[in-house]
């Protein structure tokens, strides 16, 4: 019966969606307000029979009802119940009603606190938001239904896949798919700008907290997704190019690019075909990766096992979605006036070279993640393309970009002199260069020029973001203090360079080792000593492990003991690797069992990695900057109706 | 405007190649057994450890080899469909249960139905491997000469049966 | 120099430079390129000599083989025609096993032996990479005809 609520429930929010998305954008051309007022009631109605719908998924999947065929497939009565509501959107049919109630409740969001935007300009937002959601329940209800039923049910269920049932990845989805279809937020602001042919700063002014918050999401969602991959891959790997993963970054560089030529657009009235191609871009990127990831074009290890018919609906929505976008782009693009110039140093440039830098790094990603499917579509052959690739092509844009972010942050609108600008920088940059060169020569022993040129750009960005908040510490009493936008700004980019730290020192001084041991034998790795105690068999609530108990200790004192474990889950019989860590600020020492060698010995494999909690830590702070930033008061989204923002003055974006 | 249209033939160039390369999917393609000898075998079956059955039992018949397994979800989809499309008698059904256990294989067609002439037991599925078998559950149409005529990767149901089994087997049907 | 010399000299230097970063990237995309060579290519001698690339096939039964207590392993893999001996330092993944499909990166050795930098095992053990599963039904369907061939004969 459950089931059947949840699928009717579903339809009833279909029809809503389409009252949602028509009416009110009929109604803002027409200027008809008994239309447009539609908009928020079947927001709210659309958004409380997902919320059924999705209730009834997680009630079958919690109270294991294995006569619908997704839970059969994804779970098992032996499964926590945690995992029992996270597996709703461990797999394809699932996730999509994740995602479909993820953008119900943006919308929701969105046309609640709206009352300052004008009824017509809200009234197309929550229209194209409302298309968007027709798109997706009509290929749900048609090509991935959840509530289908399998009659006779089974006794138990093929249980949910062992990698999926950890804490990291349960929440990694709605967080990561938050971000995804937060962007369509600005996407839809986007189209409705274009629909008007008006773009101004307050519409600008409107547009930026969402996107803050979309952008943030997504920081956190992909932190999570690696900072899991690293623990639970067994590994030690924190990112590996794989084409999900670079499904997930290119809208996050995207929308990096938005969030800042949005600013421009808000102070200046300017980089407006900018800021909307980099919006339609953001949300197209999010859109194309889930046709990478669902239609089975791809294969990869994250990959959902799906059929190629899905892969069609979902290339034809995107076309749709995307193609109508560029074409009302190409429309009205030409005709938005900008009047307002910029000398060549000056905040302005700096944020030109930021959207450059980073659209190129996207097309760079972008064209190594299509480059295997393009060479086996025109027969060149079947390739691959590694990590090493990636990093490097990936730097080439990136390096410069991130010298540039200390400099175009201390940089003023319209025009910037020369001299105050390297007085301000020169302490900083002095500050950095030797932090940069001692760090890796002293700390980590080894002098390299790449290195190098890293850690001086972390440490770079890390004491320049500092200096404005240092001087408003220390400004003088009744003087304002800096804007939460600005605080924000810093936070973050003080996490970009805490990220770049630590990406650089990780990349060059890991120590990874495999080893072959017998229990009480020692190995040495960097300055550790770590020795195989013992091992013993354990028994987990769906799993039974052999467990290896590694004593860690540093110049004979002891350090930490860790307990890596070989798992082999009961349903699936399938083997999984539980790695050891011992974390700290500045390091993580990591073990992980390989298999038996005969003789009494097992392969073990040991890695020092410095520095690896400050890319989460980076990523983390660069989300918080978001937060501080989106709270500014120029913000508040319940304050009375302003006019035009278009101001000029000093303060940073 | 130029820049403008430039950027809407790029994205239609996009979407051009991926629905190519969804055509290509190994998935949608013709297995490269298409049209050649479908492997011969001979295994013990399922039910029977003591006897064994193989293409032999149906040479010069039209039949479909169903590779299946317990531990498989989507076979557990088909599998009621098998037993409606059994019990029609169009086509006899041969299955191979791949990489399986015995003892579940069996549990598995007591209580669920048995909609199979005969499955033989690939334990270790070599056979499978000769069949170019990269996951179950997988459908394939012979012909009574025992050429492979068409290969379905995934679950079955009336609709892929409507569509591809029945008019190749109508072919062959005038054919000879 | 006069503001719009200034600024055709910046767009001329931002020009320059994405060209340059242009060809390199290209330049290193096809050093790290890796095709997948078939095992009956390699055994042919048509596989890349100075470069990595990726080879599938089947784990012969009985071929793995490691001194007790020693990480490097050796073995065989097959695409049902052709045989090619593998060598690796290293921990094999979960779910490689004997009859398991799997993918291994890495060069050939002057002694026509491919040593291995990475093995990979799809993630589930009841599938097999495409790739993989393609090859070896095409030649085990070239070896039946062999066969069938050499009976005619008799």
């Amino acid at each position: 019966m459950i089931p059947e609520i949840g699928h009717f429930a579903l339809v009833l929010a279909l029809s809503i969606a389409v009252c949602q998305g028509v009416m009110p954008i009929i109604g803002a051309h027409k200027n008809d307000a008994a239309l447009m007022s539609v908009a928020r009631p079947a927001a709210l109605g659309q958004f409380v029979f997902v919320s059924i719908s999705f209730g009834c998924l997680a009630w079958s999947f919690l109270q294991s009802d294995f006569s619908v065929l997704y839970v059969a497939n994804h779970s098992h009565r032996a499964l926590p119940d945690v995992y029992k509501f996270s597996a709703v959107w461990g797999a394809h049919e699932g996730s999509l009603l994740l995602w479909i109630l993820l953008l119900a409740g943006w919308t929701v969001a969105v046309a609640r606190y709206s009352s300052d935007l004008p009824q017509p300009m809200m009234a197309r937002v929550v229209g194209v938001l409302g298309l968007l959601s027709c798109g997706f329940l009509i290929f749900t209800l048609l090509t991935s239904n959840p509530f289908e039923r399998l009659i006779p049910a089974p006794a138990d269920g093929a249980d949910l896949n062992p990698l999926l049932q950890d804490p990291g990845l349960a929440i990694h989805p709605p967080i990561l798919y938050a971000g995804y279809v937060g962007f369509s937020v600005a996407f839809a602001f986007a189209i409705a700008a274009m629909l008007t042919g008006k773009l101004d700063g307050a519409w600008a002014r409107w547009t930026r907290p969402w996107t803050l918050w979309a952008w943030l999401f997504l920081t956190v969602g992909i932190a999570l997704g690696s900072w899991w991959a690293y623990y639970e891959l067994g590994w030690g790997g924190w990112w590996f190019w794989d084409p999900v993963e670079n499904a997930s970054f290119m809208p996050w560089l995207a929308g990096t690019a938005l969030v800042h030529s949005l600013a421009v657009t808000e102070k200046r009235g300017l980089f407006k075909s900018w800021t909307l191609l980099l919006a339609i871009s953001a949300f197209s990127l999010s859109l194309l990766g889930t046709f990478l990831v669902r239609s089975g074009i791809l294969v990869s290890v994250h990959a959902f096992a799906t059929d190629p018919t899905r892969g069609l609906f979902i290339l034809g929505f995107l076309g749709v979605v995307i193609g109508g976008a560029l074409i009302l782009y190409a429309w009205r693009a030409p005709d938005l006036d900008s009047t307002a110039g910029f000398r060549p140093v000056s905040r302005e440039t700096f944020l030109l070279l930021n959207n450059v830098l980073l659209v190129i790094a996207t097309t760079i990603i972008l064209y190594g993640t299509l480059a295997p499917l393009i060479y086996d579509v025109f027969e060149w052959g079947k390739i691959s393309i590694g990590p090493p690739w990636f990093e490097f092509a990936f730097a080439l844009p990136m390096l410069p970009l991130v010298f540039l972010i200390g400099v175009g942050m201390h940089a003023a609108w319209r025009s910037q002199a020369f001299g105050p600008l390297v007085e301000r920088l020169r302490i900083p940059g002095i500050a950095a260069l030797v932090a940069g060169i001692a760090v890796p020569t002293f700390f980590y022993g080894r002098f390299g020029l790449l290195v190098s040129i890293g850690t001086i750009a972390g440490f770079w960005i890390m004491v320049v973001s500092l200096v404005d908040p240092l001087r408003s510490w220390r400004r003088a009493r009744g003087t304002p203090g800096m804007t939460r936008s600005a605080i924000g700004m810093s936070l973050a980019h003080f996490g970009v360079g805490m990220f770049t730290l630590g990406v650089t020192i990780v990349s060059a001084f890991t120590i990874e080792t495999d080893r072959s041991v017998r229990p009480g034998e020692q190995v040495d790795v960097a300055g550790f000593s770590f020795e195989l105690v013992g091992l013993k068999n354990v028994q987990g609530p769906n799993y039974q492990a052999i467990e290896g108990e590694i004593e860690i200790r540093r110049e004979g004192e002891f350090v930490a003991e860790l307990r890596p474990q070989k798992r082999t889950y009961i349903v699936q019989q399938n083997p999984m690797t539980e790695a050891g860590i011992d974390a700290g600020w500045n390091r993580d020492l990591f073990v992980a069992l390989g298999d038996p060698l005969g003789n009494n010995a097992w392969s073990v494999r040991i890695q020092y990695k410095p520095l690896i909690r400050f890319i989460w830590l980076g990523a983390l702070i660069m989300a918080l900057g978001g937060v501080v930033a989106a709270s500014d008061r120029r913000y508040r989204l319940r304050a009375p109706a302003r006019e035009h923002a278009t101001s000029l003055s000093e303060e940073p974006a | 405007m130029a820049r403008y249209v430039a950027l809407i033939i790029v994205f239609a160039v996009l979407i051009g190649i991926f629905a190519l390369g969804l055509e290509r999917d190994p998935r949608k393609l013709p297995s490269v057994l298409i049209d050649k000898p479908a492997p011969e075998y001979a295994l013990p079956r399922v039910k029977d450890p003591l006897s064994t059955t193989g293409s032999a039992d149906y040479a010069g018949q039209m039949v479909l080899v169903n590779i299946w397994a317990t531990w498989c979800a989507g076979c557990r989809q088909e599998h009621d469909y098998l037993l409606q499309l059994a019990a029609r008698n169009e086509i006899p059904i041969y299955g191979i249960d791949w990489r399986d256990q015995r003892p579940q294989a069996l549990k598995w067609l007591n209580e669920l139905g048995d909609p199979y002439v005969a499955s033989a037991y690939d334990e270790d599925g070599r056979v499978g491997i000769d069949w170019g078998v990269y996951g179950a559950p997988e459908t394939f149409l012979v012909s009574r000469d025992g050429h492979v005529l068409y290969k379905h990767i995934g679950p079955l149901d009336e609709s892929i049966w409507q569509t591809e089994f029945v008019p190749r087997i109508a072919a062959q049907g005038t054919a000879k | 120099m006069k503001p719009r010399q200034q600024r055709m000299l910046a767009v001329g230097l931002a020009a320059a430079g994405i060209l340059v970063a242009t060809v390199l990237s290209l330049q290193a995309f096809q050093e790290n390129l890796m095709f997948y060579v078939e095992i009956s290519e390699v055994t042919e001698g048509n596989a890349p000599k100075d470069r990595n690339f990726r080879v599938g096939g089947l784990v012969v039964d009985g071929s793995v083989r490691r001194q007790p207590g020693e990480l490097e392993v050796e073995f065989t893999l097959t695409d049902y025609q052709n045989q090619l001996p593998v060598y690796y330092n290293g921990i094999l993944p979960d779910l490689f096993r004997e009859g398991q499909g799997i993918i291994a990166h890495g060069r050939l050795d002057d002694r026509g032996r491919f040593v291995a930098d990475e093995v990979l095992a799809k993630h589930d053990e009841n599938y097999m990479p495409p790739e993989v599963a393609e090859s070896l039904a095409k030649h085990a369907a070239a070896q039946e005809a062999a066969l069938e061939a050499e009976a005619d004969q008799q």
